[in-house]
């Protein structure tokens, strides 16, 4: 792979921001996304994605993502571009308006767990002794607990009274667990950089170091790791939904998964009611997918692939 | 020898255990009601089918429960029923215990899960040697790439559309069960052959998502491992590609991959319960189906607090094991 050419220790992302005028710094910055083609596709594939969103929004009425909005079970036709399920409800408005639920779902839980887990990551490794044990402990623990289980149980006791924004609490409960050990690492050996003793010799305070050392250099990480969490978080809705533990009024994509599932669309061969929501989240997960491995790379210089 | 090790590990499985039993006890509260009760008293108000029991069922649920008294009192009389097995009756199917539920289901879902991680473990990661191998033909590093976007889905959901494919579009697979209805479960080879048709398209969607990343990691593992000097020794032997390859680089850059079983564990019975839904495999991911269709808590409760234990089970094995393959492991202080 083309990325051998990179210089063992040039911190990439600074890299292609070199002092270069309007044509050469662009060649700069095409060079930089040829070496890291994962960052690209999945930009691309996101872009596309969210362009397919917007657009459709312009198009469909949310209306017709509501049951009895047309006739049931019709084949996908030029009125209806993915046809029309067992409720009445016209598909293509229904992806359309399950998009955004979905990625407002991932979007706050993963904020909920990069926030979270940050702040335990950096209280862990700042301050060490029996609140760094505490910590540690739980995520090691939460680790190899299945969380959809533990969400199964919590959701449950919801039921019925889930919509959107608690669905996206309930996901952002367990979201936090990976930040927190991958920022808690990372603050443990920035730690140790001779540019934190020099700051601190200076006599900056505490805060001024996490803030104006630290959080720059783990900005790569915390872009990582909020891709990381959202797609984790948008996977346990997923799965939670498709176990009919979702907003139910709501036509988030998992929700029309469910509600194939229990109406047995592939017995019966309605395959426009689940294969269009699969593509859609198909696209979406190797978006987020490709995005994390673009935006490591860029984390992890070492690490990178070296073929 | 390694006893300290053992001990701490085993102490950690219990927690693991009573962290299971106490997330079925604390989460249900955290909503502010106690909605096992709302359910019970529901189905007794309504009457018909469920009838037989219901009350039954209500005051064994206050007795054991002792809604009055204190809640430690209560958590404590929770884990002494956990502690003796005992997961209270299943509220739509009375005189069933949920007990007996999960003793039918969970050989189901241990054996698709076993088998298919396993596989799964074994072909991802000799692929992912594979293409982490430099004189590896054009055509297998091709696969990468697919395998890589079909770790990105969803297992079920993969599981939906091959169930599509091969049991509807060209019939060759059955659309789901575990075994031919009609059939009784004896231990014979038609039996067995008819078990493992079954189990061919659900233990293929867990399979296909899953190898992908075994692949990934490994390869990331072989790429490091040629830069090391024994690499670099034993290519100035002269020894053979195939030793170089199996015993030199693949021996070295396994270890990594066994410590991620690990991890992969909790995730994979989450995702394996779904792909049971979509398959009707009669698992614990059909019970739960069933159960949160019927709103059956118990059933709920105990599928959750069976599958945490059973993955911290696998965990503990595969923590125990880990000494054995790597000599340089000694866990001794």
């Amino acid at each position: 792979m083309s990325s051998s050419r990179i210089l063992p220790n040039a911190p990439i992302g600074k890299a292609a921001v070199f002092p270069a005028e309007g044509w050469a710094r662009w060649r700069s910055l095409v060079r930089f996304l040829r070496r890291n083609p994962a960052l690209v596709l999945g930009v691309v594939l996101l872009v596309l994605l969210f362009l397919f969103a917007v657009i459709g929004a312009y198009v469909t009425d949310p209306k017709d993502a509501q049951p009895l909005a047309a006739r049931p079970l019709l084949k996908p036709s030029a009125a209806y571009p993915f046809g029309t399920d067992k409720l009445g409800r016209d598909l293509f408005a229904t992806i359309i308006a399950g998009i955004p639920l979905t990625l407002r779902i991932g979007l706050l839980a993963g904020l909920i767990g990069l926030g979270t887990g940050t702040v335990l990551g950096f209280v862990s490794a700042y301050y060490g002794g029996w609140v760094d044990t505490i910590i540690r402990g739980v995520v090691d623990v939460g680790l190899t607990i299945p969380g959809l289980m533990v969400l199964i149980i919590l959701a449950i006791s919801f039921s019925g009274r889930l919509n959107v924004n608690n669905m996206a609490l309930i996901v952002g409960l367990l979201a936090w667990l990976y930040p927190a050990r991958v920022i808690r690492s990372q603050v443990l050996t920035l730690k140790q950089r001779p540019y934190i003793e020099v700051a601190r010799l200076t006599g900056m305070s505490g805060l001024e170091i996490i803030f104006l050392e630290l959080m720059p250099n783990l900005l790569p990480y915390l872009a990582a790791s909020l891709v990381g969490a959202i797609s984790s978080a948008i996977l346990a809705s997923i799965g939670l939904e498709a176990l009919g533990l979702g907003p139910v009024d709501s036509p988030t994509l998992g929700m029309t998964i469910y509600w194939a599932i229990l109406n047995g669309a592939v017995i019966n061969r309605w395959w426009w009611w689940w294969a269009p929501p699969i593509v859609v989240i198909s696209i979406l997960f190797n978006g987020l997918y490709l995005l994390s491995m673009g935006l490591d790379e860029i984390a992890n210089p070492r690490a990178r692939r070296s073929l | 020898m390694r006893f300290n090790y053992i001990i701490r590990r085993i102490g950690f499985f219990l927690i693991i255990i009573w962290l299971a039993a106490s997330v079925n006890f604390f989460l249900p509260r955290l909503s502010g009601q106690d909605p096992i009760r709302e359910k019970l008293m529901r189905e007794a108000m309504i009457g018909g089918a469920t009838q037989t029991g219901m009350e039954q069922i209500i005051k064994t649920y206050e007795v054991k429960f002792g809604l009055n008294r204190p809640l430690y009192l209560q958590y404590f009389s929770y884990l002494g029923d956990v502690a003796r097995g005992d997961f209270n009756y299943s509220i739509a199917h009375y005189p069933t215990r949920v007990i007996d539920m999960l003793r039918d289901a969970l050989p189901w879902t241990v054996g698709l899960l076993s088998v298919s991680f396993l596989i799964s473990f074994f072909v991802g990661t000799f692929l992912g040697a594979l293409f982490g191998w430099p004189r590896t033909p054009r055509y297998i590093q091709w696969l990468f790439g697919p395998l890589l976007s079909l770790n990105a889905i969803p297992y079920f959901l993969l599981g939906l559309v091959m169930l599509y494919l091969f049991s509807f579009a060209v019939k060759w697979l059955p659309s789901g069960g575990g075994y031919e209805r009609g059939t009784l479960p004896i231990l014979n080879l038609k039996f067995l052959l008819d078990l493992a048709y079954h189990a061919i398209l659900p233990a293929l969607s867990i399979l296909l998502a899953q190898i992908g990343g075994w692949a990934l990691g490994m390869r990331a593992m072989m790429v490091t491992t040629q830069g090391e000097d024994y690499m670099i020794f034993a290519d100035a032997k002269g020894l053979s590609e195939r030793t170089l390859f199996l015993r030199y680089a693949m021996r070295n850059a396994i270890l990594p991959q066994v410590t991620g079983m690990a991890l992969v564990l909790g995730q994979l019975i989450s995702g394996a319960v779904l792909v049971e839904v979509v398959f009707q495999y009669p698992g614990i991911g059909s019970l739960l189906w069933r159960a949160i269709r019927e709103t059956d808590y118990f059933v709920v409760q105990g599928v959750v607090f069976f599958s945490i234990v059973t993955i911290g089970l696998a965990t503990l094995l595969l923590d125990l094991l880990y000494p054995v393959l790597d000599p340089r492991i000694s866990y001794e202080k």
